[in-house]
C-alpha cells in the first residue's frame, strides 16, 4: 500500500485545491487600508531618529501601537491543542535535539558570586537566586503577550478598524547603507545575509545600524559621534547566551558592550569634569594597524557632598509585565536600591497600566515602610497608557524640585507603549522640552519577547539619560546600587567626540561600535545638536583601529590620479577634540588632545579591546583574520585585573559559551 | 511597465515611500499572503482578519525592507510573525481554559461545527500543532526548507524534522480515522 504521505506533491496540490480564494469585498478593503496607512506614513515619518545620522533608516524607531485581542472558540481549541499535543512531541524532540529546544545553561557560578555581594541579607540573597534560576529555566520558552509596531508614525485612528499586528525584528542593514567607498571592503559575510541572521520569533525590535565601515583619511578625515553610556546590549547577548542562542548581530551594539564595565581609567584633574586620554596601541587581531583607546573618565564627587536626589519611579503595571522576571524583579530591584538613597532624598511612584496614577506621593527615603510597601501593593494587568504616564511623572518631578536638587525619572518596563500615544512625536517633543528644566529621563528594560529596545533607546536618548537592561538581579545590583551615583548624577551632558585623522600619517581609520551615535561633522560645534550624559564616575570607551601610512593591512589602493602623498606635516596620528556641556548650561566647553603614537597597553584597555573584539566576533565581522574566541578569551583573561564585582570573570564565561555555540 | 519591475526593485522603491509601487506589491502578492495566512489559520474567517492586520502594518514594515532580502521570504516572515502574534493574543484570553475537558468538549464542538463544510486535509492541518503547522503551511507552498528556516527562524535541520514530524502526524490521523 502506497503512502500518501512519503511524497508532498500529492498534499500540495490537495492543499492548493482547499486553499479559498479571498473574498474580493475585504481584499479591496484591505488593500486601501494599507494605501491609507502607507500614505499617512509617507506623511508623517520624515523625523530623523536624533544624534543619529542613518541616511536610510532614519525613521524615529518608536514603537506605539495598539492591538485588538481576539478571542474565539476555534482559538482556544487551537491554542489548548498545542499544548496537548506538546506531550508527544516532546520527548522525540529531546532526542533528536533540533536546536530551538536546547535547554539552557543556568549559570550557579555567576549567581554565586554575586549573591556574596548583596549586603548580607540572607533572605534577599537566596530569594535572589531561586529567582534567576526560575527565569532561566522559562526563559526560552516566554511568550511575549503582545507585541509592537516598529513604527511610531502611525496615528491612533487610522488603527481603530484595524487589529494592528506586529513587526518582525528590525532587519540588520548593512548593504543599502554601505556606503560607495566602502567597496574596498566587501560587504561582509554575515551582516545582511538573511541567511546567516537568524530571525527569533519574537517581537522585539532593535535599531538597525550596519557597522561602521572603513574610512579612508584622505576622503573623510574627521569622525565625529556622540558618547553613549548605554549597556542594555550586554545584558540582552548575555541573557541570549545563556538561553543558549547566539545574539543576532543587530543586537550587538559594541559601544555598550565595551562601557558596561567600569573601568578605573586615570581620574581627571582641575577644574573638568572627566579627564581624556588618547592612547595608540596595538591590535589585538591585526600586527599591522593600530587602535586609538578613547578614554574618558568622570569624577567621582565625594558622595556625601551629593544634592539632594528626587526620584520619581515611573512603573509599567501593565498586563505584560506580569512574569517573573519583570514586575517582581523590578520591586526587588528597587527594593535593593532604596537602601542606597540617603534621608533628605525624596522618592514618589507612579504607575501606569489602563490609566496612570501616583501610587506613592513625594516621600522621604528615609522612610522605607511606606515606600517598600506601595512598591509591594503595585499589581500588573491592563494596557498601557504610556504617555499619560510620563506626564504625570514629570509633573510629579516638577512639583518635587527645589533648587539644587536633581531630579530623575526611573521608567521601568518592558516596553510596551502600547495605549495613549496619540501623537508620538508630541511626547518627544514634549521629553525634549522637559530635558531642558533639568530633569532626566532614565529607562530601565525588563523581560524578553517584547522588549522594544529601539523605543526605550529612543527616549532614554531625549530624555538625555541611559538605558539599562535587567535580566537578572545581579544586574540590578549593578545598575542601581554599584553604579548608582553615575546612574543618577550627570556631570556632564551633551558630550560629542571629534577626532581629525593625520592623512599623513594615517591611510584607513574605523570606528569600532558608536553606530546609532554617529553626529553629522557640522553638529559637533552646533550646541543645539543633543548627545550624550556622562554621570558622577562613568568611564567611557571609544576605540578606532587605524592603518598607518605605509602599512601592508592597507585594503585600500592609493588613488592614480589624486596628488601621490601628503606631505608629512606632523608625527601626530590625529586631532580629538571633545565637547560638553556642565549640567544647566548651555553653552559646550572644548577640551582638545593630539592623538601621538607609541602608547603603552593597561590592563584596562586591553581588557576593552578584548571586549570589542569580542562584539565584532559575534557580528561575524570581515576585519578579525583569524583571530577568534580562543584569542579574545586569553586577551581578557589576562587583563581581568582586580574585577572586585566579577564582571569581567562572567564576560570570559560568556565568550566561551559563544565561542561552543558557534562551533 | 510596472510589471516588468521585479519584486525587489519594487519592495525598494516602496521602501523608500514610492506609493505605486507599494500598492503595485501588494496587489500582486495579496492572493498569496492570504493564502499562507489560511494554510496557518485553519479558518477562512481568521485568514480575512489575519490578512487584514498584515495590511493595516504592512506599510510600517515596508520602511524596515531591506533589498538584500528576497522580498517573498521577508513577506512570509511578515505573515508568519502576524500569525504568531495574532496567536499568542488569542492565548492570553484562553489562559483560563486549561482542563483536558474543557479542551476535549471544545475541540468537539469546534469539529461538529465545520465537519459538513471542511475536507480532509483542512481538518487534519488544524488538528497539527502550531509549530508543525506553520512549517508545513510554509512548505506547501513550495518555499524550500533553506527558506522555512529562514522565514521561522530556526535551522534547516529543523524544518526538515519538523516535516517529517507534521508527516507522521497526518499519517497516524489518517489511520485513526479509517479505522473508526
Amino acid at each position: 500500500m502506497s503512502d500518501p504521505f512519503d511524497d508532498l506533491d500529492d498534499l500540495k496540490s490537495a492543499m492548493r485545491a482547499a486553499t479559498p480564494t479571498p473574498d474580493s469585498a475585504r481584499k479591496a478593503e484591505n488593500i486601501a487600508l494599507a494605501e491609507k496607512n502607507f500614505a499617512t506614513r509617507q506623511e508623517t515619518a520624515m523625523q530623523v531618529r536624533f544624534t543619529s545620522d542613518h541616511p536610510k533608516t532614519g525613521f524615529f524607531r518608536g514603537v506605539f501601537s495598539m492591538f485588538k485581542a481576539i478571542s474565539t472558540r476555534q482559538a482556544l481549541t487551537a491554542s489548548t491543542a498545542l499544548v496537548a499535543i506538546g506531550l508527544f512531541v516532546y520527548l522525540p524532540a529531546l532526542q533528536q535535539g533540533p536546536t530551538d529546544l536546547t535547554a539552557p545553561h543556568p549559570e550557579p557560578a555567576i549567581v554565586d558570586g554575586i549573591g556574596g555581594v548583596l549586603s548580607g541579607d540572607t533572605r534577599v540573597r537566596v530569594q535572589a537566586e531561586s529567582e534567576e534560576a526560575d527565569e532561566m529555566n522559562i526563559a526560552p520558552q516566554e511568550a511575549p503577550v503582545m507585541a509592537e509596531l516598529a513604527d511610531m508614525a502611525a496615528p491612533m485612528e487610522q488603527l481603530s478598524g484595524a487589529a494592528q499586528s506586529p513587526s518582525i525584528v528590525a532587519r540588520p542593514a548593512a548593504t543599502a547603507k554601505m556606503e560607495q567607498r566602502s567597496l574596498i571592503a566587501p560587504p561582509p559575510p554575515g551582516y545582511a545575509d538573511d541567511t546567516q541572521a537568524q530571525t527569533e520569533p519574537d517581537t522585539e525590535a532593535y535599531p538597525d545600524a550596519a557597522p561602521n565601515p572603513l574610512k579612508i583619511t584622505t576622503e573623510e578625515p574627521v569622525s565625529t559621534f556622540s558618547i553613549d553610556v548605554d549597556t542594555a546590549s550586554y545584558a540582552i547577548l548575555r541573557s541570549s547566551l545563556n538561553a543558549g542562542r547566539l545574539p543576532t548581530p543587530e543586537q550587538v551594539r559594541i559601544e555598550e558592550m565595551v562601557n558596561y564595565f567600569p573601568y578605573d581609567y586615570t581620574a581627571p584633574q582641575g577644574d573638568v569634569p572627566f579627564s581624556t586620554r588618547a592612547t595608540v596601541i596595538a591590535t589585538p587581531w591585526n600586527p599591522e594597524t593600530r587602535l586609538v583607546h578613547i578614554a574618558l573618565q568622570g569624577e567621582k564627587p565625594a558622595l556625601d557632598e551629593r544634592p539632594p536626589l528626587n526620584l520619581v519611579f515611573l512603573i509599567d503595571t501593565s498586563g505584560s509585565m506580569d512574569a517573573p522576571n519583570k514586575l517582581p524583579l523590578l520591586k526587588q530591584s528597587f527594593q535593593l536600591m532604596l537602601a542606597q538613597l540617603r534621608p533628605e532624598d525624596k522618592v514618589a511612584i507612579v504607575a501606569y497600566a489602563g490609566s496612570a496614577g501616583q501610587v506613592l506621593e513625594p516621600t522621604p527615603a528615609s522612610d522605607r515602610a511606606t515606600i517598600m510597601a506601595a512598591l509591594d501593593r503595585l499589581d500588573a494587568g491592563g494596557s498601557t497608557a504610556g504617555q499619560e504616564g510620563l506626564q504625570q511623572a514629570y509633573a510629579t518631578a516638577e512639583a518635587m524640585s527645589e533648587d539644587g536638587d536633581v531630579s530623575r525619572i526611573i521608567l521601568a518596563t518592558d516596553g510596551d507603549f502600547n495605549v495613549g500615544i496619540y501623537d508620538p512625536d508630541e511626547l518627544k517633543d514634549f521629553i525634549a522640552k522637559k530635558r531642558e528644566t533639568g530633569t532626566y529621563l532614565s529607562v530601565l528594560g525588563f523581560g524578553h519577547g517584547n522588549l522594544d529596545d529601539a523605543t526605550m533607546q529612543a527616549l532614554a536618548q531625549t530624555g538625555n539619560g541611559q538605558t539599562a537592561y535587567i535580566d537578572t538581579l545581579s544586574e540590578a545590583q549593578k545598575t542601581l546600587v554599584d553604579q548608582l551615583s553615575g546612574a543618577l548624577f550627570p556631570i556632564a551632558n551633551d558630550v560629542k567626540i571629534q577626532v581629525e585623522f593625520n592623512p599623513s600619517q594615517i591611510a584607513e581609520y574605523r570606528l569600532i561600535g558608536y553606530e546609532t551615535r554617529a553626529l553629522k561633522r557640522e553638529d559637533f560645534n552646533n550646541d543645539r545638536i543633543d548627545a550624550g550624559e556622562i554621570g558622577a564616575g562613568h568611564a567611557v570607551t571609544a576605540i578606532y583601529e587605524v592603518t598607518p601610512v605605509g602599512s601592508p593591512a592597507r585594503l585600500s589602493d592609493p588613488l592614480r590620479y589624486q596628488p601621490a602623498e601628503v606631505v608629512a606635516t606632523s608625527e601626530e596620528y590625529g586631532f580629538l577634540r571633545l565637547r560638553y556641556k556642565r549640567p544647566g548650561e548651555d553653552t559646550s566647553n572644548l577640551i582638545e588632545t593630539p592623538i601621538l603614537p607609541g602608547g603603552e597597553a593597561t590592563p584596562d584597555m586591553q581588557f576593552a579591546s578584548a571586549i570589542a573584539g569580542f562584539g565584532q566576533l559575534l557580528q561575524n565581522s570581515p576585519y578579525l583574520g583569524n583571530w577568534s574566541y580562543t584569542q579574545a578569551i586569553d586577551l581578557a583573561n589576562g587583563a581581568k585585573g582586580d574585577d572586585a564585582f566579577g564582571y569581567r570573570a562572567q564576560a570570559v564565561q560568556l565568550m566561551r559559551l559563544a565561542d561552543s555555540l558557534s562551533q | 511597465m510596472r510589471m516588468t519591475v521585479d519584486d525587489q526593485q519594487l519592495a525598494a522603491a516602496a521602501a523608500d515611500g514610492d506609493t505605486e509601487a507599494f500598492s503595485a506589491l501588494l496587489g500582486r502578492h495579496y492572493d498569496r499572503v492570504f493564502g499562507l495566512a489560511f494554510r496557518m489559520t485553519g479558518q477562512r474567517a481568521e485568514a480575512e482578519d489575519l490578512t487584514q492586520d498584515i495590511c493595516a502594518a504592512l506599510p510600517a514594515k515596508m520602511a524596515h525592507y531591506q533589498p538584500s532580502a528576497r522580498f517573498s521570504t521577508w513577506l512570509y516572515r511578515v505573515v508568519v510573525n502576524a500569525a504568531h502574534d495574532r496567536r499568542r493574543r488569542a492565548a492570553t484570553h484562553t489562559k483560563a481554559a486549561s482542563g483536558w475537558g474543557d479542551w476535549e468538549v471544545d475541540r468537539q464542538a469546534t469539529i461538529a461545527d465545520t465537519n459538513s463544510q471542511l475536507d480532509w486535509l483542512t481538518r487534519a492541518m488544524r488538528a497539527l500543532p502550531d509549530e508543525l503547522r506553520d512549517t508545513l503551511a510554509l512548505i506547501l507552498d513550495d518555499v524550500t526548507h533553506a527558506d522555512a528556516a529562514d522565514i521561522l527562524g530556526i535551522s534547516p535541520g529543523t524544518v526538515s524534522w519538523r516535516v517529517s514530524e507534521a508527516k507522521k502526524h497526518l499519517r497516524a490521523l489518517k489511520e485513526q480515522e479509517d479505522a473508526s
